[in-house]
Order: C-alpha cells, then structure tokens, then sequence
C-alpha cells in the first residue's frame, strides 16, 4: 500500500477509535454523563490520539528513512565493480536502478545483468519495505486503541490528558515554524560565507561597480566578474525612497480621511475598495508601470526637454508607491480608529476643532503605529521584486537621477539565479550573500516597527 | 415605556415661576422644549430647564434615562454622533446655542467638559493643561503660560501632588488624580460652565471625596452641571437637582426640598431606592 492510502487508513482507525472511546466511556458511566470525569467527547478524543499519534509517527519517520536505509542495503548488494564507484557516478548509477525497477526510462543504453538483477532485489525490497510497513502500522494503532480503551474508566481525566496533547501538538507545530526559518537563515549564512571566501566581503559591501559575469574562458575579456553591491542597494533605496514619497503622505491622508473624516458609509465601501490595491498581483502593477507609466513620463520628459529613459527608477517607484498605500492607509486607519473616542472628545470638549483636535490629540497618539506602518511599507518596498524588474531594468548604475534605469537587490538575485547555473560559482553565491543583506536590512526595520507598534499598544491598555 | 403617563406629568417650567423671573439675569443656561433623537429613537422629551449661574446642579437618574444625553446637548457634543439630532431651544446668556450663525468651537471654550473616565491626552502634565490656552491663544509668552497652569491645577487641587513632575505623562497619573487633571484642563480655558457626566463613577471614595470637595469650591467662579448616580453625592455637592426618568424631566428643585419633600411619586421612589 503507498503511503497516501496509508494515511487514509490511519484516518479511518482514528475515526473509529474516537466513537470507540465516545461509547466506551458512557458505557462504563452507565449511560451517565455526570458521572464522568470529562464529557464523552474526550474520551473519544483520547483514544483517537493513542491511535493517530503513534501511526503518525511511525509513516512520518519510515516516509524520512525508507530511502536512506533502502539505498544502503542496494549499495551493499551490488558487486564490486559498482558499489567502488565515486559518489557522483554512484547515485547515478542508484537513480537508473530504481527507474528500471520501476519501469521508467533508463539514462544507459547497456543494460547489463548486474544492474537488472540490482533492479529485481530493489523492486523486491520496495514491496517488503511496504508490507513490513502495513503490518507495523495496523499493530501500532490497534494497540493503541486496545491500551486506550483498557484505559477508559468514569475517572480517568480523559480532558486533561487531551489538552496536554494538543498543547504538545501547537509547541511542535511552532518549533516546526522557528526551527524551518533557522534553517533558511542558516543556509543563507554558509552559502554567503562560501562567497565570501571567493569576493572580500568589505569588496562586496561597499564595491562600486556590478558586473557579475563569471569567465567561460581564462583570456575572456571582463573574465573577473565585480560584485559590489553599492549601486544595487542605491537603487533598492532611490526606488523604496520614490514609493514611500508617494505612498506615506497618501496613504497617511486617506487613513486621516477615513478614520476622521469620512461618514460611516463611505468609508464602509472605500475602505475595502482600498485594501483591493493590496490583492493587486504585483505582476499587474509590473505591466501598469512597463506599459502605461513608464512610456508617460518619457513624454512627459520630452515636453520638458528631460531625458527620461523608458526603464526609469521614477516610473518603478511611483507605480511601487502605489502598490503601497493600502497597507500605509490600511494601518494607520486602523491606529488612529483605535485612539479612544474619549480622547477626542476632551478635545472638543476644550473647544478644539476637528483639524487642532486631529494634529494635536490623534496624531501623536497614534505616532507610533503611524511610524510602524510606514516601516512596514518600506520593507514591502525594499523586498518587492516584480514591478522592478518590469519597470526599472536591470542596469546597476550607481546614480540619483531618478530618470535613469537603476536595478535593485532582489531583480538581481532573480537574474543571477534564472537559468542553468553551476551552483558553486561566485556568480549564484552572490545570490545567497544579496540575500542575507535584505535579510538583515528587513529584519532591522521590521524589528524597530514591531518595537514601536508594541510600545504604542502598552499606551491604552 | 408607558409615554401618556407621562405626558400627564405637568412640567413645571422654571421660568414662569416667580423665583427665577426676580433673578432672570442669573439663569445661565436654558432648555426649552428639548427634545433628542438617535436616529428613530427619541431619548429626550420636551425637557425644560433653567440652569442657575454659579450654582452646581446635578441631573439624577436611573441608566439610560438621557442625563449624558441631555448635558452633551449644552455643549451640542452630541454635533460628534452622526445619527444623533437635536430639536427645540437651548440657550446661554440668551443666546440660542444651536443657532446657525453659533461657531461650536466658541461655545465650547465657554461650556467645558469632564467626562465620565478620566481621559488626559497621552502628553505630558503641563502640555495637557496647556492643550486649550494654546489652540485658544490665550497667552503672549511662556511665563504667561505658565501661569495659566499652575492657577488652573491649583484650582483643580492638584499643584502641590504635580508641580515637581509637570513634564511627566498625565497618563501616568493615579485615576483620582487623572480627573483631577482633566478639571484643571478645563478651568484653563477659563470656560463659564463646566458639564461634569459622572466624574467620579471610576474613582475610589477618597478621590471621590476630593473631586466634590473641589466642585464646591469651583462653584464661585463656574456654573456646574454634574450628572451623577449616588444621590448622597447629588446631596452633598448641588443646590438644585433634575430627576430625568425615561427620557422626560420628571421633576427639578432645590437639592434639599428634592431629598426630603419630592413632589412626584416616581422620583420619591427611586430616591428611596424603590428603582433605579
Ligand atoms: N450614541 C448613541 N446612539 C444611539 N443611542 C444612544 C446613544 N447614546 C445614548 N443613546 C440612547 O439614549 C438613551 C439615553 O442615554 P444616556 O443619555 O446615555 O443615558 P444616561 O446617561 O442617563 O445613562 C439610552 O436609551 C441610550 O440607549
Ligand atoms: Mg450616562
């Protein structure tokens, strides 16, 4: 049995080991629920979770070691003349056997004796491994239900037992969260430090000049490729700085409007209309800046005898800006919502009007989530990568001009690592070192908005 | 709600009586025919009254009874309720307050508020007192300023517990304390009336005791109306008092004719803790 069907059967087991247990306890109570100790539905939950928690186990660690262990013992099977074999041509050498054994299409035209016999004993080993499985399984969960169900008795403190498991349960989930975002920042730390090892780390943060190509050939012209990351994170900063020029004071005035202004009914309809801009994909804002905003600026450039390129950081950072303004508006609407009416009346109340009242009363109030959505729409700035690519290009010029093409961090993590590349060269681990300055530049500003936006919630509670 | 009983009820308005016609100049405000809408629901009836000058009155009666509803309508706070609408005549000094030509900003520098909860503004002691002075432009220089405040929190009875910590956040104030400061922020403006709606209903009886103490005192130079549900308090602190049940003024008199003698069964039911 594959292991989809597997599961599904451990499913049903549980199913019925929970109306199991449900009957089960109200039996022993004498159909009485008061005599229980919890109500029926835990003792079900609990010979449920004897059964699934197990089972679960058991497929969860054969599913993570059946290969490993399989592959050993084919190793050990195979003769001489192949188990010798370097790693590499090795694992190939595995991958034809078990495609054989399964029927597929094999890399190598002769197919010799040994290799079929190889496929047999895997194919042989394949259906034990699965039966073995089966068996385990069936004995495990049964068991479990059986032990359980011995188990059940009007005081057994089936809830409390329940809840301990399931509170087991959530601290596993949230160390799967925190132990898989340490694996990335992991990763992205010992690829950078293999990079590092290739580029100086002091050429790379503060390096002029971008020019990542790797040599094909020794004598190639430019065959040392320039991986200074200064004129990438000027541009992610010229672009962020664009949008956020567009994205603060609007979306700051449309919350302002919103949350002070607007009647109950307007601002039921423009609200939602506004939090629509979010769900935009940001692929759509990339052709809407491409296509429409960036070809009107070089017009409008021309009238004004500018040189504006049609690949501009203006038209990228407007259209980003953008994209932006529901979550600055969304969440700052949110904070000045949540500033208590009380206040606002005081305010009146010592004859202010409502423009005094909003400048001096609610904004300082709500300051710091202010300053907190701000930050967050940074970060989206700083990490969007679509309407870049589109509207900006991809030219690492070190400039100010906004007219110019400038490029960005994350459009040349894309570009470094679209396409066929070895994966040990300067050029991909480049990616992973970009990667780790966003990293550490987002997690800086996400770190200064959570602080202030907590600081702030202390404020009224 | 039984309504025709109480429309039986004959409201005795203030103004035709003989005692305020011999000291018309002292009514400071005026209520007539006052009636509240919040949207469909009428929470006030026909509401006549006559506020005295330098006189504490409280408004008494069982929640929901439209006292809050009727003192934000002095100061027309209720303009802030978007489905809250207000008919009939209110005047101060005379002048009719819901006239088109009355800017709302004025009429609430000269009818003040204290609120239920405590709210100073998440600023610090002195910018809170400072807070209407300055959009007011009450003052040319600092030490001015300066002066404003520390009058209005000696006023306020809270000087000598602030003066060492004034650029300190009023919020973190004790809540007796807090009231104290949002008093204090009213008398600033050097408003004519203050509107008090329960202003010790968070408070425990020291502070409480405090705050009345003060409302006695302020009583010289501001006429006050205070909303409140502890009839001892309505006693010890106000000369005259309105009973409001059910959206209609019920009955309104001295404080001590009210307390020992009320003319109306209802309101000698629910001082007597038959209701309420
Ligand atoms: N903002 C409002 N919107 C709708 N109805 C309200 C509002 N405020 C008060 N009311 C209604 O008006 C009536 C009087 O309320 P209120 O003046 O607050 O009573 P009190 O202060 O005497 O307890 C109540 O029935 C209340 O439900
Ligand atoms: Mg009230």
């Amino acid at each position: 049995m594959s292991f989809p069907v597997l599961f599904g059967v451990l499913a049903l087991l549980t199913i019925f080991g929970y109306y199991l247990g449900r009957s089960r306890a109200l039996k022993t109570a004498g159909g009485q629920v008061r005599n229980l100790h919890s109500l029926p539905n835990y003792y079900g939950y609990y010979i449920g979770l004897w059964c699934a928690a197990p089972g679960f186990l058991l497929l969860v660690g054969w599913m993570a070691l059946e290969n490993t262990i399989m592959d050993s013992m084919l190793i050990a099977n195979l003769p001489d003349s192949m188990s010798s074999l370097p790693a590499a041509e090795l694992s190939l050498l595995l991958n034809d056997v078990k495609n054989l054994a399964n029927g597929d299409i094999v890399s190598r035209e002769v197919i010799d004796l040994d290799l079929k016999d190889a496929a047999a004993f895997y194919g042989q080993l394949l259906t034990t491994s699965k039966m073995l499985l089966t068996a385990i399984l069936v004995a495990v969960t049964c068991g479990g239900i059986l032990v359980a169900r011995g188990r059940i008795a009007p005081d057994l403190r089936a809830r409390n037992s329940v809840e301990k498991a399931a509170m087991a349960i959530m601290i596993i989930c949230s160390t799967i969260a925190v132990l898989t975002t340490l694996g990335i920042i992991l990763s992205l730390l010992f690829e950078s430090l293999r990079f590092f090892q290739m580029v100086h780390p002091l050429d790379f943060v503060f390096g002029l000049e971008w020019s990542p190509q790797t040599a094909l050939r020794k004598d190639q012209v430019g065959a040392t490729g320039l991986f200074g990351a200064v004129p990438l994170l000027a541009g992610t900063m010229l672009i962020s700085l664009i949008a956020m020029c567009v994205a603060a004071p609007v979306g700051l005035m449309a919350a302002i409007y919103m949350s002070e202004y607007a009647p109950t009914k307007v601002r039921g309809t423009v609200k939602p209309l506004l939090e629509i801009l979010a769900g935009i994909p940001t692929v759509v804002y990339g052709f809407f800046a491409a296509l429409t905003v960036a070809p009107f600026f070089r017009g409008l450039g021309l009238d004004f005898g500018l040189t504006i390129s049609s690949e501009s950081a203006l038209a990228a950072g407007i259209v980003m800006g953008i994209m932006i303004i529901p979550f600055v508006s969304s969440l700052s609407d949110d904070v000045m919502s949540a500033v208590p009416q009380s206040l606002r009346e005081g305010s009146y109340g010592l004859g202010a009007t409502k423009s005094e009242t909003i400048k001096q009363v609610i904004l300082p109030a709500a300051l710091p989530g202010i300053v907190g959505s701000i930050l967050l729409g940074v970060s989206r700035a700083i990490g969007e990568t679509m309407i870049v690519v589109m509207a900006a290009g991809l030219a690492a010029n070190l400039t100010a001009n906004p007219f110019e093409a400038v490029t960005t961090v994350t459009v040349q993590i894309v570009t470094l690592l679209v396409g066929d590349q070895e994966f040990d060269s300067a050029k991909t681990l480049a990616a992973f070192a970009l990667g780790l300055i966003l990293f550490c530049v987002t997690l800086v500003l996400n770190i200064i908005a959570l602080t202030i936006v907590n600081k702030y919630r202390e404020q009224y509670d | 709600m039984t309504p025709d009983m109480n429309q039986s009820i004959p409201q005795d308005t203030a103004g035709d009586s003989p005692v305020t016609q011999s000291q018309a100049d002292a009514v400071k405000l005026k209520a007539r025919n006052v009636k509240v809408f919040y949207g469909e629901k009428q929470a006030l009836f026909d509401v006549n009254l006559d506020i005295k000058a330098n006189e504490v009155t409280s408004l008494i009666g069982p929640s929901g009874c439209g006292k809050s509803t009727f003192l934000r309508s002095l100061n027309r706070m209720n303009d802030t309720i978007d489905i809250c609408r207000v008919e009939g005549e209110i005047s101060l000094d005379g002048q009719d307050i819901y006239d088109k030509n009355i800017d709302v900003v004025h009429l609430r520098a000269r009818v003040g508020m204290v609120f239920q909860k405590p709210n100073p503004f998440p600023k610090s002691i002195f910018d809170n007192v400072a807070y209407g002075p300055r959009i007011h432009g009450l003052t040319n220089s600092n030490s001015e300023l300066e002066g404003i405040v520390q009058t209005a929190l000696e006023k306020a009875g809270l000087w000598n517990e602030v003066k060492d910590r004034l650029d300190q956040p009023g919020t973190g104030l004790s809540g007796g304390q807090q009231q104290r400061l949002c008093i204090a922020r009213a008398v600033a403006v050097s408003p004519e009336v203050i509107l008090m709606d329960e202003p010790c209903s968070a408070l425990d009886p020291i502070a409480t005791a405090k705050i009345e103490e003060l409302i006695d005192e302020l009583r010289e130079n501001f006429t006050i109306v205070i909303v409140t549900h502890s009839m001892q308090q309505a006693a010890r602190v106000s000369q005259r008092t309105a009973f409001f049940h059910l959206g209609y003024l019920v009955e309104e008199d001295d404080t001590e004719k009210m307390f020992t003698n009320p003319t109306d069964e209802r309101t000698q039911g629910y001082i007597t803790g038959r209701f309420g």
